[in-house]
């Protein structure tokens, strides 16, 4: 039986600065492939700008840009709020197993308030390459490009404004979202480090009352931040399905990258109290939820599938059945549920680090192909790819994230040592 | 001596203490036959040395027998039996088996792991249990020892047993 005594309470993450280096060079590689992509697409061209129809329709390489931007903010900040929300339920599921890492999924929030001010900037400089809705003769009855279908959506959008100007609804519920998700976030860490200082129960409590709130607020927000950030780009589309299409993807996600995060704070010397048991749980989290996004995945496309209308078929057709997304849509499940689900099931694979740290790295990259899927195709049509400019842009914005968490988590003690349920993780077993 | 038929059983009022009992007797070369406690203990089946049980490797393979014979049924059925025509696919489409197939694999798998638990551990109805004490059903943990794996050595055996806390030793044969 392993004893309280024995663990170092006080530790702190130590972000030296070889590491700092090591996340620099990532960010440096990323940044010599996303600039090698762009020469390659402006000065390669592909016979579009001397096309006759002129400037107005010319693919330009800013556009696939803004794109991966958006891409990337959609992940990122997926994977911060569900930082926060695992966290929060912890809490509100009154979990003792996970209590020495806690202080992990919670540094995660720390890229909420980065993540929001690149959302609103991305939108308002690039909303015309990501979104076809924002364009304003849409909604011109007189215009040849108008469009009933879209016509019928505006309030969602611009409500209460005119259709076509400004997106106010649409812009408020961005900025709202983030606003609150940065709030809770910022009360649960200072709750957290306040039962540091003073201990006692009473902080265990106030948590999860706060956790409680903000896990019905998150239910909500997180589903509608999935229409408007990545359904809405494809206008005509929608699938009721697609908020926990998203989540799900998130949720995995930020598993994964929980779970490294643990894995190699261990092996840095950190969290000498989490053994096997622990990381048994988190494998099974990943394993578990892996499965989970193929659900959701395949109920989303079994009744496209099945009942065959045009204008839901539509997604899978621009996927599937196009030339320039079909292999990715296809690696796409492979990566997200056959690679996990097989390796990750049996026990002896979840409790050796060196297959959460395959099977997790997979599944982070796996799930930005994901989203990749999810934006693309409505965004560049049959311009875009996984090429220098995608993965460049992957490893520099993946470089900030991890300098942002990793600082936050450095400015507290890892452990929250004055948890009323530490002493029951110490005797995790199963 | 005969073999299954004389113990010596420990009597333990405490998980913890049961627990550092069985490293201790195992460890003074006492063979334990059996532990029957109340509840499930944490980490009794490694101190006890077990091997672990190989009841997920069952459950796959009758998983994978759910899986072929739902796509095997519905191939047959729907492409080569009586085909038909659903919403304009093809015939033996493999999308829409997909849910069968899932559910088919999770029942054979359950059902499957079930049997072969019930086999493996001497389960069925009608069998009459061997008890050893009856408390091990209420709050006390029994250790049993068979006498004839450990040469007979009853008093070495209770020795031991109450060196490592056992709050009562008693015997017990069976017919």
């Amino acid at each position: 039986m392993a004893q309280a005594t024995n663990f170092n309470l006080e530790e702190k993450f130590d972000f030296s600065s070889s590491l700092k280096k090591k996340i620099g060079i990532v960010a440096i590689i990323g940044l010599v492939m996303l600039v090698l992509g762009i020469v390659f697409a402006s000065g390669g061209g592909h016979g579009e700008h001397e096309a006759a129809d002129g400037a107005h329709h010319a693919f330009h390489w800013s556009k696939r840009l803004i794109a991966n931007i958006w891409i990337n903010n959609v992940y990122f900040a997926g994977i911060a709020i569900v930082g926060v929300f695992f966290f929060a339920l912890q809490y509100a599921a009154q979990a003792g197993w996970s209590t020495p890492f806690l202080r992990v999924p919670l540094a995660f929030g720390s890229w909420l308030p980065f993540a929001g001010l690149a959302m609103i900037a991305v939108f308002l400089i690039g909303n015309h390459d990501i979104f076809h809705w924002t364009h304003a003769e849409l909604y011109d009855t007189t215009s040849p490009e108008y469009d009933k279908i879209i016509d019928g959506k505006k309030t969602f959008f611009f409500w209460p404004g005119e259709a076509g100007g400004f997106p106010l609804f649409y812009f408020l519920r961005m900025v709202v979202f983030f606003g609150v998700w940065v709030l809770f976030f910022r009360k649960l860490r200072s709750l957290s480090i306040a039962e540091d200082l003073n201990g006692g129960n009473s902080y265990w409590y106030k948590i999860r009352s706060v956790s409680a709130f903000f896990i019905v607020f998150f239910a909500v927000s997180s589903s509608v931040s999935a229409w408007d950030w990545v359904m809405s780009i494809d206008t005509h589309w929608f699938s009721t399905m697609f908020g926990w299409y998203v989540f799900a993807s998130w949720f995995v996600s930020a598993l994964a990258a929980i779970t490294l995060i643990v894995v190699f704070l261990r092996e840095a010397g950190y969290l000498k109290m989490i053994n096997a048991n622990h990381l048994h749980d988190l494998g099974k989290f990943v394993f578990a939820f892996s499965i989970f996004w193929t659900y959701i995945w395949f109920s989303q496309f079994l009744l496209i599938y099945y009942a065959n209308i045009p204008e839901e078929a539509v997604y899978f057709v621009e996927r599937m059945e196009s030339d320039h997304y079909a292999g990715v849509f296809f690696i796409n499940i492979i990566l997200n549920f056959f690679f996990p689900f097989l390796v990750l099931m049996t026990r002896d694979s979840k409790r050796h680090t060196i297959f959460l740290k395959i099977v997790c790295s997979v599944i982070l990259f796996g799930h930005w192909m994901d989203f990749f899927l999810m934006v693309t195709p409505g965004t560049l049509k049959e311009n875009g790819g996984v090429g220098l400019m995608e993965v460049g842009s992957l490893l520099v914005y993946g470089a900030i994230v991890t300098f942002v968490i990793l600082t936050s988590l450095a400015k507290n003690g890892l452990v929250p040592k004055n948890h009323p349920m530490l002493e029951e993780s110490y005797n995790h077993h199963i | 001596m005969e073999r299954d038929k004389n113990f010596v059983l420990g009597v333990f009022d405490d998980e913890d203490v049961l627990l550092n009992a069985v490293k201790e007797v195992r460890s003074s070369g006492v063979k334990i036959h059996e532990v029957y406690s109340p509840f499930p203990v944490h980490g009794l089946d490694e101190v006890l040395g077990y091997r672990r049980s190989r009841l997920p490797i069952a459950a796959f393979l009758f998983g994978m027998l759910g899986t072929t014979l739902a796509l095997l049924m519905q191939f047959y059925m729907m492409k080569w039996d009586w085909p038909m025509i659903i919403g304009g696919k093809d015939f033996g489409n493999f999308p829409t088996m997909v849910p069968v197939g899932f559910e088919l694999t999770v029942l054979l798998a359950a059902l499957g792991m079930v049997a072969v638990f019930m086999v493996s551990s001497d389960l069925k109805p009608y069998k009459i249990p061997r008890i050893f004490d009856l408390r091990s059903t209420d709050d006390k943990h029994i250790m049993a020892i068979d006498l004839a794996y450990n040469d007979g050595a009853e008093d070495k055996i209770k020795e031991v047993l109450k060196s490592s806390g056992a709050s009562e030793v008693n015997n017990k044969s069976f017919e």
